[in-house]
């Protein structure tokens, strides 16, 4: 098989004016199309206001996208190399809110640097990638499923994944496991291993149950029978469904969301946009929105698939897996089919670590396309 | 290059990639149904609950905001209103029910024609006020009999009164049941059952600050309409507390100094142009407005002479007589046409052409300069003064002096008054402006008219050095203080400031025209100017008779300006009494009064009230 035809340029270090003329421009329209459906909602929920939420999300956009090209023309072995140290600054960070960091609604969330508010627990979301990554890319097919090799990996998702759950944050700590172990899975771990101990999790539901906080039992409880307490616990799933069936096929118009404007939506500019897009524009909106998502998410799988690099192809399904779970963590919970957890909608929803970090990761993945042809030996996971 | 091994893992991580997106996809189909589910096949049900009687947004009126004095006295507030309403819907025969209660409270036969009226206009399912302002008797009794009589809700709603009455009726105006031009604003608001808003006075210049945000409450209700269970209440906004800057003290010995008469008064402070007192007198008592006046009551306040529904601190336009004198004298100085030696000899009459013009003082002055022309008043004087300085400096002067325009006095209703010149003169009239029109204008009189507010801000900007302050009553809202416009500089010498002080001071406290008024208090002595604005209708036959056997519509107009203390002025204050005679005789006697007290309490050098935020609440009345 002509190796160098499948996996696109190699033979020769790329130079800059080859990264610039390999970005994917598709994946970056897509990602500003979706952008620009939030700043309209944003722009929405402010009645018609471009303060205080639309104006300041596109300058963080414009950061975003800064970021996002300078990632992705860093070389791709920059990033192996960097992926231990940078999982060890952000554990070491995400211990720091533990200790100095401030409490947030209920939760010990964000870390003051200066002027900036950054939340350790979503920078994780892209060190655990690199480093799970990297080290994946170090083990033989058949090593993955080896006890004494696969413990690392269970570590390097379980340590930051209990810290953010001591926090408490269970939707971010979801989305580590959830994410880490898909990246176990796609490195091919024995069905052997992964049935027994999906077994093992559904029968401990009820153990776990009694770790959760008694505010994440209420939102557990009110999801299973929402009119239980319309005014209390189960006003959100109650309010977003109203907002949503109310809207229709072609929603209510845009800027006319009775239940928004009146405010009997909660959070609605972070974690219940998604209802006032369906509210709004109806299923027509919502599907309009879902399928950009699957746009992106088909682009990110096709990438993974034709790049030369194990890492690569890691990452880019990490980066994927991540966006994935944002968007059905959240779409879900707006629909009332899951508890209320504190996902926002990635690109749409207002909040700067979250977008900047969004936008980090699409980096990561123009990256690995734009070295696809780059070959890394295995060794390059254990050179220090 | 790639080994073998490592081909087999890139197999096998393309395989299970290609198993995962077909379970994403699978995953993803699920959610698409799911809002197929919420979006089109249960789209009625949310559709309703949204918006459909099921659910029901019912607006909560929040509490209006509430006035004090700038010492925290409060001036107007909110009480407890009960009241009837009827909801349509709920009854089979509206005016059978109503007829049924008519038997246990009063209830006239043109307010159930007017209910009728109203149900019928309204969506059935908006409750109609029937009655209000019950006392508790009456109320128990409708709550008591109640379950029998559908569709009627005895309610709690807001009633607004001034506990201050007739002593504030111009200032504050009154709230009243909002126009259907009015409703158009704000719908959702002004529809609710007995909503008030801002009719006169502050109460509506004021009227969005202090009607605050409303709430809303998201009820069940059942076929009926009938109230379930409230599933979410979202807490408006209560209107904003407005702080005057009267000082209430001051208003009441105003008010009670002008009763009987007709006319006005204005306290000012000169510095900033914070209003202590305002009164137009006759006032009203507002309080009736609020709810209803009585066919009667109306008849009486409009055919009543005295004339209590006008503001006439601010509506009312008077010739100022020789209150205008320090104006032509700082024209005539500042323009340099005349220079404070000057003499000019009064002999009673000055002729211009064949026509002749009179000196109020019967024999003449004599020799006078401009310091005892301002003292005695000397019109022969000011004939001359107004000549060399010409018409134009003299519009210009008063124009400066802030005459000719609006404030934008937190009170609706300013007049602009008129300050005659050539140009209006050309405009209105299509005549050349005569010398003999000049004359006029430099006593007073002629076409320039003045409001009493006016009077006041040209005295206190006379008082301040020749600063432009701005008049304003409202001091803050809630906590935050008013937008001012900036002050400015008239730009007038101080020399020319000095002489005619001096001339103002001598009025009062050298012997002049209302020596009678001096106040004889060390630190507290007033320079003061009085003016006596003759009626255009007067005729030949009236003049000169004694006052008492003039008709009282054909009495002059007593006017006087004053300031104090004088060496280093705080206070202005402005005194027109319609047909009240000579300005310094019955005037200036209540400006002593007045300024002694506003002087002896000094508003403006104490803290102000700042009044505590309130949280929302307030009553909830069905939408």
């Amino acid at each position: 098989m002509p190796l160098n035809d499948f996996f696109g340029p190699t033979g020769r270090e790329l130079r800059f004016s080859d990264k610039l003329l390999e970005i994917n421009w598709i994946l970056v329209g897509l990602i500003t199309a979706i952008c620009c459906i939030g700043f309209a909602m944003l722009y929405s929920v402010a009645q018609g206001n471009l303060d205080p939420w639309a104006g300041r999300q596109m300058v963080r956009f414009g950061i975003g996208m800064a970021i996002l090209f300078v990632v992705a023309l860093v070389d791709i072995r920059t990033w192996i190399s960097l992926a231990y140290p940078a999982y060890g600054a952000t554990l070491l960070l995400l211990v720091g809110v533990e200790v100095m960091g401030r409490v947030g609604k209920g939760a010990e969330r964000w870390i003051d640097i200066g002027p900036l508010q950054l939340q350790p627990s979503e920078l994780m979301k892209i060190a655990l990638i690199l480093a799970l990554s990297r080290y994946l890319h170090g083990l033989h097919l058949e090593d993955v499923s080896k006890p004494l090799r696969l413990i690392p990996a269970l570590l390097l998702i379980l340590v930051p994944a209990g810290l953010v759950l001591l926090q408490p944050n269970l939707g971010t700590a979801t989305i580590l496991i959830v994410g880490g172990c898909g990246l176990l899975f796609l490195s091919g771990l024995s069905w052997k291993i992964i049935v027994p101990v999906i077994a093992l999790g559904v029968a401990a539901v009820p153990v776990g149950w009694n770790f959760l906080h008694d505010y994440q039992q209420e939102r557990v409880r009110t999801f299973l029978d929402p009119d239980r307490d319309p005014l209390g616990a189960g006003y959100n799933i109650l309010q977003s469904k109203i907002a949503l069936g109310s809207g229709g096929i072609a929603g209510k118009g845009y800027l006319q969301g009775t239940q928004s404007r009146l405010n009997f939506l909660p959070e609605k500019q972070t974690d219940f946009i998604f209802t006032v897009l369906g509210e709004e524009f109806g299923l027509l909106g919502v599907l309009v929105l879902m399928g950009l998502y699957l746009a992106v998410l088909v682009q990110g799988v096709l990438i993974a698939l034709d790049t030369r690099s194990h890492f690569g192809r890691l990452v880019a399904m990490g980066v994927c897996l991540n966006f994935l779970l944002y968007i059905l963590i959240n779409t879900s919970m707006s629909m009332g089919l899951i508890p209320v957890v504190g996902i926002p909608l990635p690109l749409v929803s207002y909040g700067g670590t979250a977008l900047i970090t969004v936008l980090f990761g699409f980096g990561l993945l123009l990256c690995v396309q734009i070295h696809r042809g780059v070959d890394i030996p295995r060794s390059a996971a254990n050179a220090w | 290059m790639m080994d073998g091994r490592d081909s087999v893992r890139h197999r096998a991580f393309t395989r299970r990639t290609l198993l995962l997106s077909g379970g994403v996809l699978g995953v993803y189909s699920i959610l698409a149904g799911r809002m197929f589910q919420l979006q089109v096949l249960q789209q009625d049900q949310f559709t309703m609950l949204a918006e459909d009687n099921r659910v029901n947004v019912q607006l909560i009126a929040p509490p209006r905001g509430r006035v004090y004095d700038r010492f925290g006295v409060e001036l107007a507030n909110t009480s407890q209103n009960y009241r009837v309403l009827i909801v349509p819907e709920q009854t089979q025969n509206a005016e059978a029910t109503l007829r049924q209660l008519a038997q246990l409270i009063p209830l006239g036969e043109a307010r159930i024609a007017r209910v009728l009226r109203d149900v019928k206009h309204n969506k059935p399912f908006k409750p109609v006020l029937v009655t209000e302002g019950l006392d508790w008797n009456d109320f128990s009794k409708v709550n008591i009999n109640a379950p029998d009589l559908a569709g009627i809700e005895p309610d709690v709603g807001e009633l607004r009164s001034y506990p201050f009455g007739p002593w504030l009726s111009h200032v504050l105006g009154y709230v009243a049941g909002p126009t259907e031009d009015d409703i158009d604003d704000d719908p959702e608001l002004l529809s609710l059952p007995g909503f008030r808003i801002g009719r006169s006075g502050v109460e509506r210049a004021a009227d969005v600050e202090l009607r605050g945000k409303p709430g809303a409450a998201q009820v069940e209700v059942n076929a009926y309409g009938r109230v379930i269970r409230e599933l979410a209440r979202r807490e408006g906004e209560p209107g904003q507390d407005v702080v005057m800057t009267l000082d209430m003290e001051v208003q009441k010995l105003t008010e009670e100094r002008l009763r009987g008469q007709s006319g006005s008064a204005i306290v000012m402070d000169v510095d900033k142009g914070e209003v202590i007192a305002i009164v137009s007198a006759p006032g009203f008592d507002p309080n009736p407005f609020t709810t209803t006046v009585t066919p009667e009551m109306w008849r009486q306040l409009n055919e009543d002479p005295l004339k209590p529904l006008l503001n006439k601190a601010i509506t009312g336009m008077y010739p100022p007589g020789s209150t205008f004198k320090p104006v032509v004298a700082l024209a005539a100085l500042e323009s340099g046409a005349m220079n404070p030696t000057n003499r000019v000899t009064c002999t009673g009459s000055v002729a211009l052409g064949n026509h002749v013009f009179h000196c109020w003082k019967k024999g003449g002055h004599g020799s006078m300069d401009m310091h005892s022309a301002i003292k005695n008043s000397c019109d022969c004087y000011f004939y001359e003064c107004a000549r060399r300085t010409g018409i134009d400096a003299i519009e210009e002067m008063a124009k400066r002096f802030g005459l000719g325009q609006v404030y934008g006095l937190e009170i609706p209703g300013e007049k602009a008054g008129l300050v005659p010149g050539q140009a209006w003169k050309e405009r209105t009239r299509k005549e050349k402006w005569t010398t003999g029109e000049t004359y006029n204008v430099g006593i007073g009189q002629g076409a320039l008219l003045l409001t009493p507010l006016q009077l006041c801000v040209m005295c206190a900007r006379l008082a301040n050095g020749g600063k432009s302050i701005t008049p304003h009553v409202i001091k803050t809202f809630n906590d935050k203080a008013r937008d001012l416009p900036p002050v400015t500089n008239l730009n007038l010498k101080p020399e020319h400031i000095a002489i005619v002080h001096d001339g103002m001071d001598a009025v009062v406290n050298e012997g002049g025209t209302a020596a009678r008024s001096r106040i004889d208090i060390e630190g507290f002595e007033m320079a003061g100017k009085s003016g006596t604005a003759q009626i255009r209708k007067i005729t030949d036959e009236l003049r000169g008779k004694p006052f008492d056997q003039i008709p009282w519509e054909f009495r002059d107009h007593a006017l006087f300006i004053a300031f104090a203390p004088v060496a280093k002025p705080r206070y202005a204050i402005s005194i027109v009494i319609e047909h009240g005679g000579g300005g310094s005789k019955v005037a200036a006697p209540i400006a002593k009064d007045v300024m002694t007290l506003t002087l002896q309490r000094d508003p403006t050098a104490k803290r102000a009230f700042v009044p505590t935020l309130r949280t929302a609440g307030g009553s909830t009345a069905a939408s």
